[in-house]
């Protein structure tokens, strides 16, 4: 299949050194010799062979030239998404780089979609299925730390933690089927050997599906709900924490006026914060929509944090917004801990609302700031085990995949004295083939499928 | 000088277990068909060990038979030993074993093809193959006899250009002094059919009248009547003994010490052994740390006093093997009849094959046995009745026969050999069956018998005791799962109170309750809740009750299987076409040309990520 011409910034906009332009196309290197005039005349990028760099100036729909520039010619299938490949290397800052975009796109060249060139390469057989999901969780990482463990899932550091449980399963494989095939010389299965290996396979499953559940934190991320009467501070926390975390640009815009949305990044995890309106009691309609905004916010997010005002003490008020908040989510931030005069005793929020984290600071003065984001990454991961180091990243198939594989592994050690050989391998045999779904052994057209999906293939 | 001698349908060239059955199902399909073998007084020889059956094996020949073959009928007539093994693992891999009597083995199998309509024998060496356009035309003896054919099955055994080895002793030869057959290499490989060597070997056969049997211990047979083929007579015959002895660390070091005479390691032996039936000096070598080696020695007959010591296959010189025998408990006094010896020969890299056992290269050429790279009898006789078939569903212009991996050891075994790398003689072993659970010997009729008929093979009176044994087992699942039984049922409550097991909560089907492991069918019948039926239909109804849950999960293992299997790869695709292929995918995948994404899965060298790179392929295209 011959595919469209794309064309993206593959560096950062903004001033830089210089700037490259991606091309991947059937004819995007003839395409570009109609606006590339080489420094040695007459030499046409498609008369070259593969893996050349050529010096020359792009020129503009008057033949003027926009910039003098390096094109990178890389011809299919030895290419990055196994097509025709050119580079541009524009110089750097703002307007040459844009030009020659625009220059592109003026040659009916349209632009890329994000993950498009990933998605060629997968098409085209240069990535594997395992590393390509894995781009796509690169490009979907919004935070360094989710970077660096999907880039790791990439190098497939997953693949070989997999490894090893897959090869004690193996043992127990081997043992069982040699007891079977070779009943002259094996004789039968030793039961406690098996149940030993198997036990220390369930047990290492386990210690990666924790692990896995936190890095999906760090994949996905968590959501935060601010709340509070009006005038506590919500505003201001608000800013103060996208001023600190350096907001991340997103393309989700705030869904009304009433709930402000922003993602930061706190510690590692992408954050939603919704800054949700004050909820009081009122009869105008307009407040009454976005009071019931606030409140449908409040129930999505992970988190709720409730912020109570050090100045005016718990009210009536403040009391019937706590009412509306499951307190499995509720996190309460005593503010302005600044002022003289507190009316707030020591130990009151703790009596009444036991159970519930309570964190105390000023937003204006910006202290208790790191204890709250303390807290907060401690609430995202709680339910998740936090002992252990193991850091991974693994998308929901592999997890499935797992949980699946282990399924199996328990129904063989349930019945490892009462059913016999034939049977037990049977479990031993799937727990292997759902391991393989991981290591990319075991074909999956599910997954193949799945990508075919994203990718939106033949649209 | 070269003659026309005569036309037939099909010609078999070799009469070993492959030949035989394969020039069985051509003339019973109703072609005429010509057997050549190079000596009569070898038809269904056994080279090697004296049994039949085992693991694998034993579903094997249940399969043969309910197709109609003859390995099952013909050993069941011919056993003097009989055993199931593997009792206590299951029913997917319980497997009958039996020491057959080799002489009256291959006495019955003869006589049973010279009784044949349909077939004739002759003996005689084929020195060539002729072909015409693609296709094969003739065989030529040595003797310039040319007999013209639409079709032809070679299964010549370990005979091409078949080497004898012992110590430094080297001639050409067959198994068991027979002649070697020479000039068949070169006529293949003047079609273009590619050769290489494999070896294997056989143990020494010693006297019976030499051994103490005081000092082995006996392994009797089984005291029920048992047999391979369900038309076989039920009866109880007297059985012979096996007994077991074993190596010691003074054996050990008698091999250890002539090492650089054994020709294995000296050099002279080139082409690849089967590691799953090594030589004794090989085990020696490999698995230093052992003390002791087990040895079975059985009785190759009857009216024989040959004994086959099992386990000590050996080309060491002969007085080597001899000091190796004495040194044995029981054979201190032992003399040798046979010297063992290992055997190098060609054999067909099993990849030029379609799943029909024909050649892919050569039209109405098929190959079966040992000459396509397996090991063992039922191996053989499998692909012989297979390629048989085959030849003659061709002559007739009729749909090829090929079964698939979920539904016979015999699909697994020549799916594997025209799909995999084969790089040492190829055993079957339970293990390369991911469908284990269902290819079981007890139900290799029921799998496999309406299938035998449709070929037309299976003839009318193994085909009414097949539809009897059918019929009654559907009605024993009905009436089990009909018929159900209250906990307030005192006979019930007394079986439980017996077995000491909690009795019953609620009203359930007799099928529920021969679930649990402690209730066995004999429990129903002696409670008077079942009657009595022939021992096949009640294990059968026992399997069916007691492995339901696993069975169902295996059958889902075989929709998911059967999804890839179905993907037909285009007959006409260019895998340079295919972008990101590996180099070693893209060789293989041309040379193998799988019909199958499944089959493709299969293919050595060829990777997931390639299959996947195949699949976006094939999906491009669709959508193109």
């Amino acid at each position: 299949m011959r595919s469209d011409n794309i064309v993206a910034l593959s560096t950062p906009s903004g001033e830089a050194g210089i700037g490259v332009i991606r091309l991947s196309g059937e004819t995007v290197i003839q395409e570009i010799d109609r606006v590339f005039l080489p420094f040695k005349e007459g030499a046409l990028l498609q008369e070259k062979s593969g893996y050349t760099l050529n010096l020359g100036w792009i020129l503009d729909e008057k033949g003027y030239r926009i910039d003098q520039v390096l094109v990178g010619v890389m011809k299919e299938p030895r290419s990055y998404t196994g097509e025709n490949v050119i580079e541009i290397n524009c110089h750097g800052g703002s307007m040459p780089v844009r030009r020659c975009l625009e220059r592109c796109l003026e040659l009916g060249i349209r632009m890329a979609e994000p993950g498009e060139f990933t998605k060629r390469a997968f098409l085209n057989g240069r990535l594997d299925l395992s590393q390509a999901e894995a781009v796509i969780d690169v490009i979907r990482a919004k935070t360094d730390r989710g970077l660096k463990l999907a880039m790791e899932q990439l190098e497939g550091v997953n693949s070989r933690y997999i490894v090893e449980i897959e090869e004690d399963l193996l043992r127990v494989n081997a043992m069982v089927e040699a007891s079977i095939d070779f009943p002259d010389d094996v004789g039968d299965l030793d039961n406690e050997e098996a149940r030993a290996l198997l036990q220390g396979v369930i047990e290492t499953m386990d210690r990666f599906l924790e692990a896995g559940k936190r890095g999906q934190i760090y994949r996905d991320g968590a959501s935060i709900a601010i709340c509070g009467k009006p005038n506590v501070g919500k505003s201001s926390l608000l800013n103060v924490l996208v001023r600190k975390e350096k907001a991340i640009v997103t393309e989700i815009p705030g869904t009304t006026r009433d709930v402000i949305e922003e993602y930061i990044n706190i510690k590692g995890i992408p954050v939603k914060v919704m800054d949700t309106a004050g909820i009081h009691v009122t009869e105008d309609f307009v407040e009454k929509l976005g009071i019931e905004r606030s409140l449908s916010a409040i129930e999505k997010a992970d988190v709720v944090l409730f912020l109570l005002d050090m100045g005016s003490g718990l009210t009536e008020e403040d009391l019937q917004i706590i009412n509306k908040i499951d307190k499995k989510h509720l996190m309460i931030l005593v503010n302005k801990e600044d002022l003289e005069e507190k009316k707030i005793d020591e130990g009151e929020i703790e009596n009444r609302f036991p159970g519930i984290r309570v964190i105390r600071g000023s937003v204006k003065e910006e202290t208790g700031i790191e204890d709250l984001e303390n807290a907060l990454k401690q609430f995202f991961l709680q339910g998740v085990s936090g002992q252990d180091e193991l850091e991974i990243m693994m998308n929901i198939r592999h997890q499935k995949a797992l949980v699946k594989s282990r399924q199996h592994v328990k129904a063989v050690i349930d019945v490892l004295e009462v059913v016999t050989l034939d049977c037990l391998a049977v479990d031993l045999q799937e727990s292997l083939v759902y391991l393989g779904e991981i290591t990319g052994k075991t074909l999956k057209e599910e997954a193949i499928e799945r990508i075919f999906h994203d990718f939106c293939i033949g649209k | 000088m070269i003659y026309e001698a005569g036309k037939y349908d099909v010609v078999v060239v070799g009469a070993g277990h492959a030949g035989c059955e394969a020039a069985l199902a051509s003339a019973r399909i109703g072609c005429q068909t010509l057997l050549v073998t190079l000596n009569i007084e070898g038809i269904a020889l056994m080279p090697c060990n004296p049994s039949i059956g085992g693991p694998a094996k034993a579903q094997l020949v249940r399969e043969i038979d309910a197709l109609g073959g003859e390995m099952g009928v013909n050993v069941d007539e011919t056993a003097i030993q009989m055993r199931v093994i593997n009792t206590g693992k299951g029913p997917a891999v319980q497997a009958l074993r039996a020491q057959a009597d080799k002489h009256k083995y291959q006495e019955a199998m003869t006589r049973t093809l010279f009784n044949s309509e349909n077939l004739d024998l002759l003996m005689a060496e084929v020195t060539d193959i002729e072909s015409e356009d693609g296709k094969v035309t003739a065989i030529v003896t040595r003797t310039g006899a040319k007999y013209e054919c639409k079709a032809i099955v070679v299964t010549s055994g370990t005979y091409l250009k078949g080497k004898i080895i012992i110590g430094d002793l080297v001639y050409e030869g067959g198994p068991g002094n027979q002649f070697p057959a020479i000039g068949l290499s070169e006529s293949l490989e003047k079609m273009g059919i590619q050769l290489e060597r494999f070896k294997t070997g056989t143990p020494p056969r010693i006297d019976r009248k030499s051994v103490d049997f005081s000092k082995m211990i006996e392994q009797p047979g089984d005291e029920q009547p048992l047999r391979f083929s369900f038309i076989s007579p039920e009866e109880k015959k007297d059985q012979i003994s096996c007994w077991l002895t074993h190596s010691n660390i003074e054996t050990h070091g008698i091999v250890m010490d002539n090492i650089e005479r054994a020709p294995l390691f000296s050099g002279i032996i080139k082409g690849k052994g089967p590691r799953y039936c090594p030589s004794f000096e090989d085990k020696v070598v490999r698995f230093s740390h052992k003390e002791a080696h087990q040895l079975f020695v059985e009785p190759e007959g009857i009216d024989n006093d040959e004994m086959y010591v099992q386990g000590l296959n050996t080309s060491m010189p002969e007085d080597v093997q001899i000091s190796v025998l004495r040194s044995i408990p029981g054979l201190e006094n032992v003399r040798i009849i046979r010297t063992g010896y290992a055997i190098e020969y060609d054999h067909v890299i099993s990849s030029q094959l379609k799943l029909t056992l024909e050649s892919k290269k050569i039209e109405g050429l098929f190959t079966a046995g040992q000459l396509n790279g397996t090991s063992g009898y039922e191996e053989a006789a499998a692909q012989g009745l297979v390629a048989g078939i085959n030849a003659a569903l061709k002559v007739k212009e009729r749909e090829p026969f090929v079964l698939k991996r979920s539904e016979a050891y015999i699909g697994v075994l020549i799916d594997d050999l025209v799909t995999k790398d084969i790089d040492e003689p190829y055993r079957l072993l339970t293990s390369r069956s991911e469908y284990r659970l269902l290819l079981r010997q007890d139900n290799a009729d029921l799998r496999l018998c309406e299938k035998g008929r449709a070929i037309g093979l299976v003839k009318d009176d193994r085909w009414e005791i097949f539809q009897e044994k059918r019929r009654k087992v559907e009605e024993g699942v009905a009436f089990l799962k009909e018929t159900t039984v209250s906990p307030s049922n005192e006979k019930v409550s007394g079986m439980f109170e017996e077995k000491n097991t909690p009795g019953l909560r609620d009203r359930i089907s007799l099928w529920a309750l021969l679930r649990r492991p402690e209730i066995k069918l004999d429990d129903l019948v002696k409670l008077g809740f079942v009657e009595p039926e022939h021992p096949d239909i009640m294990e059968q109804l026992e399997i069916q009750a007691k492995y339901e849950g696993y069975i169902n999960k295996q059958q889902e293992q075989v929709k998911r299987f059967e999804k890839m299997e179905e993907k037909q790869i285009p007959p006409d695709i260019d895998y340079k076409d295919v972008y990101g292929l590996s180099n070693e995918a893209l060789q293989k995948l041309t040379a193998v040309r799988p019909v199958s994404i499944g089959q493709a899965s299969r293919v050595a060298g060829v990777s997931p990520a390639d299959i996947n790179v195949l699949l976006i392929y094939m999906e491009k295209k669709r959508r193109k």
